[in-house]
């Protein structure tokens, strides 16, 4: 070692540079990521102090009474339950078998080209467009009417794109060398997706899925052309009210008619079904979020 | 003396898209020998034993021609692939423990061939760990996952695997690079008591693992077939080529 070698770790004007570039971005990129927590305490915050009046259990399992300008949301919180449960479980055995396939399965050919193509332009549908095709095809051409069939079908079309996408991502993060280990022992594709690809994806489908009810839960669009009405009489805390070829409430719908349809509505009343609203969306992410936690905390390589 | 011939290779030819990577080989495989197979890197023997398998079809963009006959039977032709893949085993050069027990690691293919009676294979896990020098080390976690081994392990518990659906012929495809010399030293021990039943690929990087295992060694180079012959001859002063002596005293340039 030549004598005038600097030693190994002193403190250069360069290495000092470096740190206190890395100390700034750190703190930028933090700021950046906790500043995602400010818009949603400001609006549960808001949401809460307005509705803080109305919000009782009562609320949530009355019926609305005095032309909806008092009472509860129960009819429109059950309906927003069956058409959630009715289009996932349309869309979500559908999207996944498609990704399965399309994953697993397909070659690159045109004709699956095609398939990933019409999947990706679905998903970028906006749903007011959904919303007309559910009208012609489900409401008239099938003559399903107005009804909650209709509106879940609708629904089910437009979650179905993104439940292929998530199920691929959760399929394409299994490696492939543990499906090329079992292809060199003579598995079928379909054992191999059983033994080892569908175990290791499972939690990331179920996510994906669970995510789409935030999404079936609040559009408004689709289903009030196909299915959701203003005002429908049923028995309070009853959860089998609505046969499937009914029109039903919905929480979304509600919270709109309640908004600007109709004169005199109890200040706080809006506020509170939107606090339902989001308290049932959020309670669902966080089940998916636990339940991610939970399957990763057994995670197998 | 003609040696029954176990698998046959008649003017192979293998390329990715349009990139050809093997030119059109020819060879045999005597039934029970150890075949060696050595060649430097890129020189196509993974995709070599990809084409006996027909694991190739997994990847779309291959191009395969030729004829590779496996007792007599033309793979490209066979009307049950899975069945013919049962017959080679397979041992990629990376550990791939699956994310399932160990158990049903080794199981995993008898169950996938239709056997399911308990007995036979508990018998049949044990056999193959035993061989693949792994048994002692995991008999008392059989059911605790396989990616959770150590590499060297989860590569010997690749090598059992291979041998659980009871191959005829058995490829290794650079097997101990993830193994401790010892270990090694264990399973080439293995291999030599297989060849009494068992035809061995043996793909190395060591030419000297070729040589101490080999009955002939075939020496690969860019997709062509330098040489094949005893490895008398191979490892000799005087190979038929060049650059086989070349390569196998490490001053390839
Ligand atoms: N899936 C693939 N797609 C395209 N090219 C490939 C693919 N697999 C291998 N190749 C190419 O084929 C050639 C031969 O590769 P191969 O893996 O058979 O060589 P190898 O002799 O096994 O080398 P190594 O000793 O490094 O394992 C290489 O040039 C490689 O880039
Ligand atoms: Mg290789």
């Amino acid at each position: 070692m030549k004598p005038d070698t600097p030693a190994l770790f002193t403190e250069t004007a360069l290495v000092r540079r470096k740190y206190r570039q890395e100390t700034v971005a750190k703190w930028v990129f933090f700021v950046m990521a906790a500043a995602m927590i400010i818009p949603l305490l400001l609006i549960v915050g808001y949401l809460m102090v307005k509705a803080a009046p109305s919000l009782t259990l009562g609320f949530l399992l009355d019926v609305p009474v005095r032309g909806m300008t008092e009472g509860g949301i129960w009819p429109a919180f059950v309906g927003t339950i069956y058409l959630v449960f009715i289009s996932l479980a349309i869309s979500a055995p559908i999207g996944i078998l498609a990704a399965v396939y399309l994953n697993e399965y397909a070659r690159d050919n045109w004709f699956n080209r095609v398939i990933n193509l019409a999947v990706i332009n679905l998903a970028g549908v906006p749903s007011i467009v959904h919303a007309l095709f559910g009208l012609g095809a489900f409401v008239y051409a099938a003559r399903f009417g107005y009804s909650i069939l209709s509106a879940s079908l609708t629904l089910a079309i437009m979650t179905l794109p993104v439940i292929v996408a998530s199920t691929r991502e959760a399929l394409a993060s299994v490696p492939r060398s543990f499906r090329e280990a079992c292809w060199n022992v003579g598995a079928t594709r379909w054992q191999t997706i059983r033994a080892v690809v569908l175990p290791n994806s499972i939690s990331g489908i179920l996510t994906g899925v669970i995510l789409q009810v935030s999404r079936a839960a609040g559009e408004t669009a689709p289903i009030m052309f196909t299915g959701a009405v203003f005002y429908k009489a049923i028995e309070k805390g009853d959860l089998f009210a609505y046969g499937l070829h009914e029109q039903c409430m919905a929480l979304s719908m509600h919270l709109y008619t309640i908004s600007t349809q109709v004169p005199g509505v109890k200040e706080s009343i809006p506020y509170a079904t939107a606090v339902v609203l989001l308290g049932s969306v959020l309670l669902v992410n966080a089940a998916a979020i636990a339940l991610r936690v939970y399957m990763r905390s057994r995670t197998k390589w | 003396m003609t040696r029954p011939k176990h698998v046959e290779v008649r003017d192979l030819r293998l390329a990715y898209g349009t990139k050809e990577v093997i030119h059109g080989i020819t060879f045999d495989i005597h039934r029970h020998e150890i075949l060696g197979v050595i060649g430097p890197a890129q020189s196509g023997k993974t995709s070599l034993l990809r084409c006996l398998n027909r694991t190739i079809d997994f990847t779309p963009e291959a191009h395969v021609s030729g004829i590779v006959k496996v007792d007599g039977e033309e793979v490209r032709r066979t009307r049950d692939v899975y069945g013919l893949r049962r017959k080679i085993g397979m041992v990629a050069p990376l550990p791939v423990g699956l994310p399932i027990s160990i158990y049903d690691n080794v199981a995993f293919a008898p169950r996938c061939a239709g056997m399911s009676r308990k007995a036979d294979l508990d018998a049949i896990v044990e056999q193959c760990l035993r061989q693949a020098a792994l048994w002692e080390e995991v008999k008392d976690r059989l059911s605790s996952l396989g990616t959770k081994l150590s590499g060297g392990q989860q590569q010997r518990l690749t090598i059992a695997r291979a041998l659980s659906h009871q191959p005829e012929i058995l490829c290794l495809d650079e097997f101990s690079i993830a193994i401790d010399p010892v270990t090694t030293m264990r399973i080439e021990d293995v291999l030599k008591e297989l060849r009494s039943h068992m035809t061995v690929i043996l793909v190395t990087n060591l030419t000297q693992q070729a040589r101490r295992l080999a009955d002939r060694t075939m020496f690969l180079w860019n997709g062509d077939i330098i040489e094949l012959d005893s490895n008398a001859v191979i490892f000799s002063d005087t190979p038929k080529d060049r650059r086989t002596h070349d390569y196998v005293n490490g001053i390839f340039g």
